[in-house]
């Protein structure tokens, strides 16, 4: 077993550049913990980056179980509302609950709800187990607004975050708030790293690639199925708290509805299926893109048309630039980037 | 290749827009942030609710110049009545100077912006809807649940139908029936009827529509089985047109109907067809447009071609007076604040200051040219939402009519629940009681 993993990890040094792919992920994370802090402004933490970590970290998740495993699902939204509201209830409900560990049970959860949606998977695939999620993505909503009790009773249940307060660190304000996320998201990326290039990883893509060749070759299906299931929906189940807690400040279930699973749905596709870095670039462009063609458009036009023409007519732009995207790079932002660098990478050689 | 480059050269000018977008603020100048929605499934109400209220700063400015000369200014951010979009607009338009308040007409959006307003120090208003218990001023400084919050509405309902009947001991016996909407807005005033059924000795049956509410047939069997004396009606858009046409096919008379100040408005009824009429519903503000304020927006906003509305035929519907309603307290408590601090550009604090002591009375009402459009308001620093007074109108398959005169809910008997429940999340979030000193502190500098 260690033999193939080394082969494949050796084959896999040798593609990339060796050293450049730890080189980059660690310049790029130093940037964002050292110079992003320094430089940004709140409407650049509270509206871009939050935003953007959260939902990264949930395109992370659906692309363990979408990308590598190969299952289809809705119901990402759900999983994010499972953490969100379960870490609230174990923040509030069990005293001195250290922050850290009501986020890791929020995600134990999430993991759980997923492994139930996920039994569905043992027997149906592509449309058919995207509809069977679905049931997730209404079930879950619909029990955190019937049982008040998830809501503390809560006359509205709309109900607040939490301070983040780790050993008497209080994460305040916004950048604050931006560096526990990104803390959060560092950690889990790496983990989900580590996993997709481990065996575990590697049953995950037989298993997307061929099921029955899969079970031939002696890999446990069901259990690798469920697994996928379970960490996938841990991991989007802290996105949640992140989304809720460091993001939003506010937890409502209205806003983990089925809009929310599409959009995780499409960060993996925009930015490439079975991508880590996908997620994120992905993320990005779902994130950045509809606020600059936003922004874009109240400048130039704002006061010639009122806010409603102007947010349609986006709408319009971002869906027509995403159609000609999927037709010109099917593979997603990771090819683009990845020819790019090539291309550029050629050009400084050549000079 | 040529898709990057597309991309690259948007974002460039995108970067671009954002550095030079925001003007340098006017010495004379007050902003208002306004979160709208006129896209999306609320859309109705957005476009009727801004279309008043700018309609109403237009007409302060084109008539008057301004408040005291200080000119007023907006710009709209488009929400679609999304938490995470609102999030954005305020991070966006906050760095605008000069704000007065933010009136964001979403509970969602409003609750993910308590701690930033108010860290912020600029005055949030939700008129006649929000979280009940930010009526208390000590807990929640800068929230206006102006003239109506939940609570009193069910008041203000149960006084309506106590009238109705000849007398609040008439109640007693008397079975009443409140379909609410499946969602956090629909279930907040499930614990207040409970208790209002208890203390006037009526039974209240309480029956959930899930969301969106266009399948009500099993409710409404539910409903003639029980034959309550009235039903009130908690809906939210699809929702009431519904449950009108509904109740016709099973035969519940529709003018035992009490609408909620969410079910009362032209596009809940009209989709309705005759199901609706004489169907009552409660409001804040009468709509039509007879009144001075609304005949003076069609002749000087309208006439000069200024008018936000594009169906001029909304002017005066049940939204769009709302947003008219909503201009004149927001002006109203600017021109209180400017008295006392200077006819100049105020700081968001200041602006709560004037909403604090916005006072207008029915003769100040009448002089604003909104007599029987609403009744009075009278805040104080410890009662945002500032007793407003509510009416009842009928619909006739045109028009609403007026059917009742203005009624008084039952304050005294709220505020004991509401304080209770603002100082339980005072508690929660470790928030200290504001004082009426703490109060008259103001801060001068954003």
């Amino acid at each position: 077993m260690s033999a193939i993993t080394t082969d494949l990890s050796a084959t896999e040094l040798s593609k990339g550049a060796n050293l450049s792919s730890w080189l980059a992920p660690l310049i790029v994370v130093a940037f964002a913990y050292i110079v992003v802090p320094l430089i940004g402004g709140s409407y650049l933490f509270e509206a871009i980056l939050l935003p953007f970590l959260a939902l990264s970290l949930a395109g992370v998740g659906l692309n363990i179980l979408t990308g590598y495993a190969g299952q289809v699902s809705l119901g990402s939204a759900a999983f994010m509302a499972a953490g969100a509201f379960a870490a609230y209830n174990f923040n509030l409900r069990v005293e001195g609950l250290p922050l850290v560990a009501s986020i890791v049970l929020s995600g134990i959860v999430a993991a759980a709800i997923g492994i139930v949606f996920g039994l569905p998977s043992l027997r149906l695939r592509g449309f058919y187990l995207a509809v069977s999620t679905l049931a997730a993505q209404f079930f879950v909503q619909w029990a955190l607004t019937k049982f008040s009790w998830f809501s503390n009773d809560s006359a509205s249940g709309v109900i607040d975050a939490p301070k983040l307060c780790i050993a008497g660190f209080e994460f305040d304000g916004a950048v604050g708030r931006y560096l526990f996320a990104l803390t959060v998201v560092v950690i889990l990326t790496f983990l989900a790293y580590r996993l997709v290039s481990s065996q575990t990883g590697r049953n995950f893509i037989a298993i997307r690639d061929n099921e029955i060749a899969a079970r031939i070759i002696g890999i446990p299906v069901l259990r690798t199925k469920l697994l996928a299931f379970a960490i996938s929906s841990f991991i989007i189940g802290v996105a949640g708290v992140i989304w809720a807690f460091a993001y939003l400040r506010t937890v409502e279930p209205a806003g983990f509805d089925l809009d929310r699973s599409f959009q995780i749905l499409f960060i993996i596709i925009i930015g490439g299926l079975a991508s880590i870095r996908g997620a994120f670039l992905g993320a990005a462009l779902i994130v950045v893109f509809p606020l600059a063609l936003s922004r874009l458009g109240n400048f130039l036009l704002g006061d010639v048309f009122d806010s409603g023409v102007l947010d349609m007519s986006q709408r319009i732009v971002l869906g027509a630039l995403i159609i000609l995207f999927l037709i010109l790079e099917p593979d997603g932002l990771v090819a683009l980037w990845d020819r790019v660098r090539r291309r550029l990478l050629l050009a400084w050689q050549s000079s | 290749m040529s898709f990057f480059t597309t991309v690259k050269a948007v974002a460039l000018s995108a970067a671009l827009a954002v550095s030079v977008a925001l003007p340098a603020a006017h010495a004379d100048e007050q902003y208002f942030p306004l979160q709208s929605y006129r896209v999306g499934p609320y859309a109705a109400g957005g476009t009727g609710f801004f279309g008043g209220f700018i309609d109403y700063l237009n007409l302060i400015n084109i008539r008057d110049g301004g408040v005291n000369g200080v000119k007023l200014t907006w710009d709209e951010c488009e929400t679609q009545y999304e938490v995470e979009r609102g999030v954005e607009c305020y991070e966006r338009q906050k760095s605008h100077a000069g704000a007065a308040a933010w009136n964001p007409l979403s509970v969602g959006i409003a609750y993910a912006m308590i701690d930033r307003i108010t860290a912020d120090k600029v005055p949030l208003i939700t008129v006649n809807h929000g979280r009940t218990d930010s009526t208390d001023g000590r807990v929640f400084p800068y929230v206006f649940p102006l003239l109506l919050n939940p609570y009193s509405e069910t008041s203000g309902i149960v006084n309506y139908i106590a009238a109705k009947e000849g007398g609040i001991d008439k109640l007693k016996g008397k079975k009443i029936v409140v379909l609410y909407h499946g969602s956090p807005y629909g279930k907040e005033t499930i614990p207040i009827y409970e208790l209002l059924a208890q203390k006037y000795g009526f039974t209240v049956q309480q029956i959930e529509v899930p969301h969106p509410g266009n399948e009500q047939q099993s409710q409404w069997l539910t409903i003639r089985r029980a034959k309550p004396d009235f039903v009130v009606l908690r809906g939210w858009g699809v929702m009431n047109p519904v449950a009108l046409k509904t109740a016709v096919k099973v035969g519940y008379p529709v003018d035992h109907i009490v609408g909620n100040v969410w079910s009362n408005s032209e596009e809940d009824v009209i989709p309705a067809g005759d199901a609706a009429k004489g169907y009552t519903a409660i409001t804040t503000q009468a709509s039509g447009n007879s009144y001075p304020v609304v005949q003076e927006i069609v002749k000087t906003v309208y006439g000069a071609g200024k008018g936000n509305l594009e169906d001029k035929s909304r002017i005066g519907s049940v939204y769009h007076n709302l947003g008219i309603v909503n201009g004149i307290l927001n002006v109203e408590a600017i021109r209180i604040a400017q008295e006392k601090f200077g006819h100049r550009t105020l700081t968001g604090d200041e602006v709560r200051w004037g909403f604090e002591h916005l006072k207008l009375d029915p003769a100040k009402v009448e002089a604003l040219g909104a007599k029987d459009l609403f009744h009075s308001i009278n805040v104080s620093w410890d009662n945002h939402e500032g007793e407003g007074y509510v009416t009842f109108q009928q619909w006739d398959g045109k028009k609403w009519n007026v059917v009742s005169d203005w009624i008084a809910p039952d304050w005294a008997l709220l505020r004991p629940i509401i304080e209770k429940s603002a100082e339980a999340y005072a508690a929660e979030k470790g928030i200290k009681l504001r004082t009426a000193a703490d109060a008259d502190a103001v801060a001068v500098t954003n």
